[in-house]
C-alpha cells in the first residue's frame, strides 16, 4: 500500500501493543511507533481513542483503530496480499482461532496479571487458575510447532508478547513455568526465532524491574 | 448446503443468546433449539463447551462454536449468501467489532450489577457507568437509522436485546432509559417494528421482568 501513514500509539510494557507490533512486522508494513506516558496522556491518543482512551491505538491514514486483537485482524484483512495470513481462511478454523485469543485474554492473561499484582490468598488463588489455564492451552498446542498448527498466526501474537513476563512471575509467584510447561515454552523459544517477536519483546529482566516498582507503588 | 444441520444451545433470557438468534433468523437458517437449564447443564453443553460450560453454543455439523460474538462472525461468513450483517469494508468492520466489544464490556456487565447487587457503592458506580456507556453508544447511532447504515448489522443485533430487559433495568436500576436516552430508545423501537428477527427473537419485557424477578429472590437482593 504505497503512500499510506501508520502510526501506533504504544507503550513498551504493554502486551497488547507487542500484538500489534508483531503483526505490523509479520506484513511488513512500515510505521511510527510513538511511547505514549500514560501519567500524561498526548491528545493525540485522547483524540483516537476517547471512548478508552488506552493503548494500542493504531493510526492508519488518520484513521483510529482500537484494541488489540480488532487491530491485528485489521491488519490480517487490509494487508491481506502480504503474507503470511494471520488468521485461517475456514470459518471454522477462524472461529476457533478467535476463541483462543479470546481465552487467553479473560483467562491466562487475567490470573497471570493478579499473581504480580495481589497478595496472600488472593495471589494464591490466581495463581492455581493461572497454571489451570496454562495447562487447557498447553492441551491446544499438542504435538504442534504452533497453538493453531502448523503456522504461526493470531493465536500464537496473541500468547506470545506474555513470555516476556514468565520470569517475573516465576520470581514474584514463586512457580515454575517451564518445569510445568516444558512445550509452551518451548513453542515460545520457536516464537522467538521469528525477527518480528524477538526485536518486540522487552528483556524479561526490564519487565521484572517494571513490576517490583510497581508493585512498590501499589504497596 | 445439503445435510446442514444446526443446534443452538440457549438460555432463552439470555442477551448473548438473543444476537445468535437474531443472527441465524436474518440468514434464514434453520436450526434446532435447545433450552438449557443452567442449574442443571446438559451432557452436551458440557461436552461442547469443555472450558467455559457457557451457552450459547452453535453446534454446526457436529462442531462447536462458542462465545456469541465469535459465533456471531461464523454465522456471516458460512451463511454469506444473504443479509450481510458486517460491512465488507476493513476499517468499518474494525469500527463495528469496537462496538460490540464495548458494549460487552460497559453495558451488559454494568446491567447486571444493576439488577442483582444490593443498594451501595457499587450499585451506583455501576448505576453511572451503565448510562454514561448507554449515552457514548447513542452518540455512535448518531442519525443513522441503525448502526449498521441503511440495514440491520452487528452491532444493532449485539445491542438490541438489552431493549427486552430495559424495563426490568428501569424498575431494579431505578432509572429512565427513555428520558436519558431518547434516541436510543427511538431506534430500539424501529428495530422492533421493522425486523422480524429482532420481533420474533426478543421475550417479553414483563417474562423478562419477572424472571429478574424471580432471580433477586434467590440472591437475597432485596432482603
Amino acid at each position: 500500500m504505497a503512500g499510506s501513514e501508520v502510526v501506533l500509539l504504544d507503550t513498551w510494557i504493554s502486551l497488547f501493543g507487542m500484538r500489534v507490533r508483531i503483526a505490523l512486522a509479520e506484513k511488513d508494513v512500515h510505521f511510527e511507533r510513538r511511547e505514549e506516558d500514560l501519567t500524561n496522556k498526548s491528545s493525540l491518543l485522547l483524540q483516537m481513542n476517547p471512548v478508552h482512551k488506552k493503548v494500542p491505538v493504531l493510526i492508519h491514514d488518520g484513521k483510529p483503530i482500537c484494541e488489540s486483537n480488532i487491530i491485528v485482524q485489521y491488519i490480517d484483512e487490509t494487508w491481506q496480499n502480504n503474507s503470511p495470513p494471520l488468521l485461517p481462511s475456514d470459518p471454522y478454523l477462524k472461529a476457533q482461532a478467535r476463541f483462543w485469543a479470546d481465552f487467553i485474554d479473560k483467562k491466562i492473561y487475567d490470573a497471570g496479571t493478579r499473581i504480580w499484582r495481589r497478595k496472600g490468598e488472593e495471589q494464591e488463588i490466581a495463581k492455581k487458575e493461572f497454571m489451570d489455564w496454562m495447562k487447557v492451552l498447553e492441551g491446544q498446542l499438542g504435538e504442534n510447532s504452533y497453538l493453531m498448527g502448523k503456522s504461526f498466526g493470531y493465536v500464537d501474537i496473541a500468547m506470545v508478547p506474555f513470555y516476556c513476563w514468565f520470569y517475573a512471575l516465576e520470581k514474584i509467584g514463586n512457580i515454575s513455568i517451564e518445569k510445568e510447561f516444558p512445550k509452551l515454552v518451548a513453542w515460545a523459544k520457536r516464537c522467538m526465532e521469528r525477527e518480528s517477536v524477538s526485536k518486540t519483546l522487552p528483556d524479561p529482566h526490564k519487565v521484572y524491574e517494571y513490576a517490583l516498582e510497581l508493585m512498590k507503588k501499589i504497596g | 448446503m445439503a445435510k446442514e444441520e444446526a443446534i443452538l444451545l440457549d438460555f432463552w433470557p439470555s442477551m448473548y443468546g438473543m444476537r445468535v438468534r437474531i443472527a441465524l433468523a436474518e440468514k434464514g437458517v434453520s436450526y434446532d433449539y435447545r433450552e438449557e437449564d443452567l442449574r442443571n447443564k446438559s451432557q452436551l453443553l458440557l461436552e461442547m463447551n469443555p472450558i467455559n460450560k457457557k451457552i450459547p453454543v452453535l453446534i454446526h455439523n457436529g462442531k462447536p462454536v462458542c462465545e456469541s460474538s465469535i459465533i456471531f462472525e461464523y454465522i456471516d461468513e458460512v451463511w454469506n449468501d444473504k443479509a450481510p450483517l458486517f460491512p465488507s469494508d476493513p476499517y468499518d468492520k474494525a469500527r463495528a467489532r469496537f462496538w460490540v466489544d464495548f458494549i460487552d464490556k460497559k453495558i451488559y456487565p454494568n446491567g447486571r450489577i444493576l439488577l442483582y447487587k444490593p443498594k451501595g457503592e457499587e450499585h451506583e458506580a455501576a448505576k453511572k457507568e451503565f448510562i454514561d456507556s448507554l449515552k457514548v453508544i447513542e452518540g455512535e447511532l448518531g442519525e443513522k437509522p441503525y448502526f449498521g447504515g441503511e440495514n440491520l448489522g452487528y452491532v444493532d443485533a449485539s445491542l438490541i436485546p438489552f431493549y427486552s430487559w430495559c424495563h426490568a433495568y428501569e424498575t431494579f436500576g431505578e432509572l429512565s432509559i427513555e428520558q436519558d436516552c431518547p434516541k436510543l430508545i427511538a431506534w430500539a423501537k424501529r428495530c422492533i417494528q421493522n425486523k422480524e428477527s429482532v420481533s420474533n427473537t426478543l421475550p417479553d419485557s414483563q417474562k423478562i421482568h419477572n424472571f429478574v424477578q424471580h432471580v433477586r429472590k434467590i440472591f437475597g437482593v432485596d432482603e
